[in-house]
C-alpha cells in the first residue's frame, strides 16, 4: 500500500513537453477545489460543534438559557469551578485508571496471543486467528448485550460456572450492581473486544522478525525468555508503542459500553467515566457550560495523546 | 500466565532452526509446538465462547434459556426467536433507518474522501501538509468530546431524529480516516499510466475514468466497507441525535429491545436473536476488510 507512494509525486511535475500554462493552473487551483466537499462537511459536523463548545464553555449556559435568557460570559469560571471540584477529579482518576488497566491488559494479552500464533503450527494458528476476527467483528452494542447475558444474575452462564466450581456465593450474584464488579465486567468486555487488534498487529510484526536472527541467538545460547526480551521486543517496539497508544486513546472513550452496562440499574454516579460525566452534565443536568468545558478538556487530552501516533503516520506519508 | 510466557517465548527459537536446515515435512513435532497449539486452541475457545453463546441462546426456547442449568447445545433448537423479533414493525423500521443513514454516509464519504485523496496524492500545494495533519488529528477526536454540542446544533437546526442530521455527523466523522486510507490507493496507481493513455489520444478526464478509476476499485471498496462498519455500528452519536423511539438505528433499537422487556422478565433468547441479526452482516463485511484495517492503522509503525 505504501511502497509506491513516491512515483506519482514526481509524475505531477510536468515534463517539458506538456503545455505549461494549463498544467500550472491545475497545480494551483485544482487541489483546493477537490478538498472543498470534505472540508465543508467536517467544518459543519465537527468544526462548528467545537467552536460552539469553546464559546459555551466560557458562558453560564444552563436551564435558564434554555428558556430564552441570553447566556452570560463568565470567562474561565466553568473550568475553575470544575477543576477545583472533587466530583470531576474522581471521574478523571477513575477514567485514567480504568483506561491504563484496560490498555495494559490488552497489550499484554494481545502480545502473548501473537507469540502463541507464531509458536503454534498452522491449524491451531488459523483457529486462533478466526476466533480473534470473530470477536473483533462483533458490533459493540451486540457484544455488550451478550456479556450482560453471560453475567446475568439469574440464568447467566458465568454464575452457573462459578457455582459449579464450588463458589456458592455466586448463586444469583449481581455483577453490575456495584462499582468494583461493574468495572470488572466492563474491563472483560473491552479487553475481549480490543485484544484481537493487538494480537493480529503484533503477529504481523513478529512475522517480520527473521528466523535467522532467532537461530543465531539460540546458537549463542540465549534462552527463550532472554531472546524474546532482548531481540524480539526491540524489533517490534514501534508496533507495540503505537498499539499501546491507540488502546490508551480508545479506552478513554468508553462512553457507550459504560452507558449500556448502566442500563441494568447500576449506581450511575459511581460508575460514570469522563464521557458519561459529560453526558450527565449536558443531557441530564442541562448544564451546557460545564459539559462544554469538560468536553474541551477531553478533546485537548486526546490531541495531546494522539501526537506521537500522528507523527508516525506522517512519517509514512513522507516515505 | 507466566507458564504461557515461557512456552511461547521459547518456541520461535526452537522451531526457527529446523526450518532453515530440513524440509518442512521431515521436521519432527516438538513438545513446545504441540503445547503452543493446545494453548492456542484453548484461547480460541474462550474467545469465541461469547459469540457461540449468543447464537446458541438465540436458538433455544424460553424454558431452556431461563433454566438454572444452561443448555450448551440443543439439537431441537429453532428459529422461533428470530420470527418473534422480526414480527412487528420496530425491527424493520430500525433496519430502514440504519440502511438509509449507512448508505448515504457511505456514498458521501466515498465521493468526498476520494476527491480529497486525489488532491493530496496527486498534487503538491500550499497547505497540503497542514490538511493531512488536521485529518489525522480529527479522526482521533472522540464522539464523547463533541456530542453535546452536536446535539445542541441539531436541535437548533430542527434536525433531531432525522436521517439527514445523523448522516452529516457520520460523514464528518468518517471522512478524515477514509481520506488517509484512499490516499495510499490513489498514490499506488502511477500517473504514468494515465499519461500513457493520454499519449494514445484519451483526454485527461477520459484517461482518468478509463484507466485510473478501475485500478482504484479495490481501494474504494475497502473504504466503503470501512464507512459502512462505522455508521452501522455507531451508538454514541446516534444516542444524542435520535432521542425519539420512533427514529432509531439498529444499535439503539437493540438497546431499547432489551430495556423495554426488563419489567416483564427478559426473554434472552429473543434478545440474543436480535443481537445475532445485527452482528451477522457486520461479521461478513468485517472479514472482507480486516486485512486492510490492520495494515492501515499500524503500517507507519511497521515501516519505522
Amino acid at each position: 500500500m505504501n511502497t509506491t507512494v513516491s512515483p506519482p509525486v514526481e509524475a505531477v511535475v510536468p515534463p517539458g513537453a506538456r503545455p505549461a500554462p494549463r498544467k500550472a493552473r491545475r497545480r494551483t487551483r485544482a487541489p483546493y477545489a477537490l478538498l472543498v466537499p470534505a472540508v465543508l462537511v467536517i467544518l459543519l459536523g465537527m468544526g462548528y460543534p467545537v467552536y460552539w463548545q469553546i464559546i459555551t464553555s466560557m458562558q453560564e449556559y444552563g436551564l435558564a438559557q434554555q428558556f430564552g435568557q441570553p447566556p452570560t460570559f463568565v470567562g474561565l469560571d466553568n473550568y475553575a469551578r470544575l477543576f477545583t471540584s472533587t466530583e470531576l477529579w474522581a471521574v478523571v482518576v477513575k477514567s485514567v485508571v480504568f483506561c491504563l488497566v484496560n490498555a495494559g491488559l490488552t497489550l499484554v494479552l494481545g502480545t502473548l496471543f501473537a507469540l502463541l500464533m507464531k509458536a503454534a503450527s498452522r491449524t491451531p494458528r488459523l483457529i486462533l486467528q478466526v476466533a480473534m476476527l470473530l470477536a473483533w467483528a462483533m458490533p459493540m452494542v451486540a457484544a455488550v448485550t451478550v456479556f450482560k447475558w453471560l453475567f446475568n444474575y439469574r440464568s447467566g452462564v458465568v454464575n452457573w460456572f462459578l457455582v459449579q466450581l464450588g463458589f456458592e456465593q455466586f448463586q444469583g450474584y449481581e455483577w453490575l450492581g456495584q462499582m468494583v464488579t461493574f468495572f470488572l465486567v466492563a474491563t472483560l468486555i473491552i479487553v475481549w473486544m480490543s485484544v484481537p487488534f493487538v494480537a493480529l498487529s503484533v503477529y504481523a510484526a513478529l512475522t517480520q522478525v527473521s528466523d535467522e536472527v532467532m537461530e543465531a541467538a539460540a546458537l549463542d545460547g540465549a534462552s527463550g525468555w532472554s531472546s524474546f526480551w532482548h531481540i524480539v521486543v526491540p524489533m517490534i517496539r514501534p508496533v507495540l508503542a503505537i498499539v499501546l497508544l491507540l488502546q490508551i486513546i480508545w479506552d478513554l472513550r468508553v462512553f457507550a459500553q459504560i452507558r449500556l452496562l448502566q442500563d441494568g440499574g447500576a449506581p450511575v454516579s459511581e460508575t460514570n467515566l469522563l464521557g458519561n460525566y459529560i453526558y450527565e452534565l449536558g443531557v441530564g443536568r442541562q448544564d451546557f457550560g460545564s459539559a462544554a468545558a469538560v468536553a474541551i478538556f477531553v478533546l485537548l487530552l486526546t490531541i495531546l495523546l494522539s501526537w506521537p501516533y500522528v507523527r508516525s503516520l506522517l512519517k509514512e506519508d513522507e516515505a | 500466565m507466566s507458564a504461557a510466557t515461557t512456552t511461547t517465548g521459547a518456541t520461535p527459537v526452537r522451531h526457527g532452526a529446523p526450518r532453515a536446515s530440513a524440509p518442512r515435512t521431515r521436521r519432527p513435532f516438538r513438545a513446545g509446538k504441540i503445547g503452543a497449539g493446545v494453548l492456542a486452541i484453548a484461547v480460541a475457545v474462550v474467545w469465541i465462547f461469547p459469540v457461540y453463546w449468543m447464537v446458541n441462546t438465540s436458538l433455544l426456547p424460553r424454558t431452556q434459556v431461563q433454566s438454572r442449568t444452561p443448555t450448551f447445545f440443543s439439537a431441537d433448537g429453532g428459529f422461533f426467536n428470530y420470527a418473534r423479533v422480526l414480527d412487528g414493525d420496530s425491527f424493520l423500521n430500525a433496519l430502514r433507518m440504519s440502511a438509509v443513514v449507512t448508505l448515504s454516509t457511505v456514498l458521501f464519504v466515498l465521493v468526498f474522501a476520494f476527491l480529497a485523496a486525489l488532491a493530496i496524492s496527486r498534487f503538491r500545494f500550499r497547505g497540503r501538509k497542514s490538511f493531512i495533519i488536521a485529518m489525522l488529528f480529527i479522526q482521533m477526536l472522540p464522539a464523547e468530546g463533541l456530542f453535546i454540542a452536536q446535539y445542541r446544533m441539531l436541535s437548533s437546526a430542527n434536525l433531531l431524529n432525522s436521517a439527514i442530521g445523523l448522516t452529516v455527523l457520520y460523514t464528518a466523522a468518517v471522512v478524515p480516516f477514509t481520506v488517509w486510507m484512499l490516499r495510499g490507493f490513489v498514490a499506488g496507481v502511477p500517473a504514468e499510466l494515465e499519461e500513457a493513455g493520454m499519449v494514445d489520444g484519451l483526454s485527461r478526464t477520459g484517461a482518468f475514468v478509463r484507466i485510473t478509476f478501475p485500478l482504484l476499485a479495490p481501494g474504494l471498496v475497502a473504504a466503503g466497507v470501512y464507512a459502512f462498519l462505522q455508521a452501522w455500528n455507531e451508538f454514541t452519536i446516534a444516542l444524542v441525535a435520535l432521542p425519539s423511539n420512533q427514529a432509531q438505528t439498529l444499535p439503539l433499537w437493540l438497546r431499547g429491545f432489551l430495556n423495554s422487556s426488563v419489567s416483564q422478565g427478559v426473554n434472552w433468547g429473543e434478545v440474543m436473536a436480535a443481537s445475532t441479526l445485527i452482528a451477522v452482516p457486520v461479521i461478513i463485511f468485517f472479514l472482507f476488510v480486516q486485512g486492510r484495517m490492520t495494515g492501515g492503522l499500524v503500517s507507519g509503525a511497521v515501516k519505522g
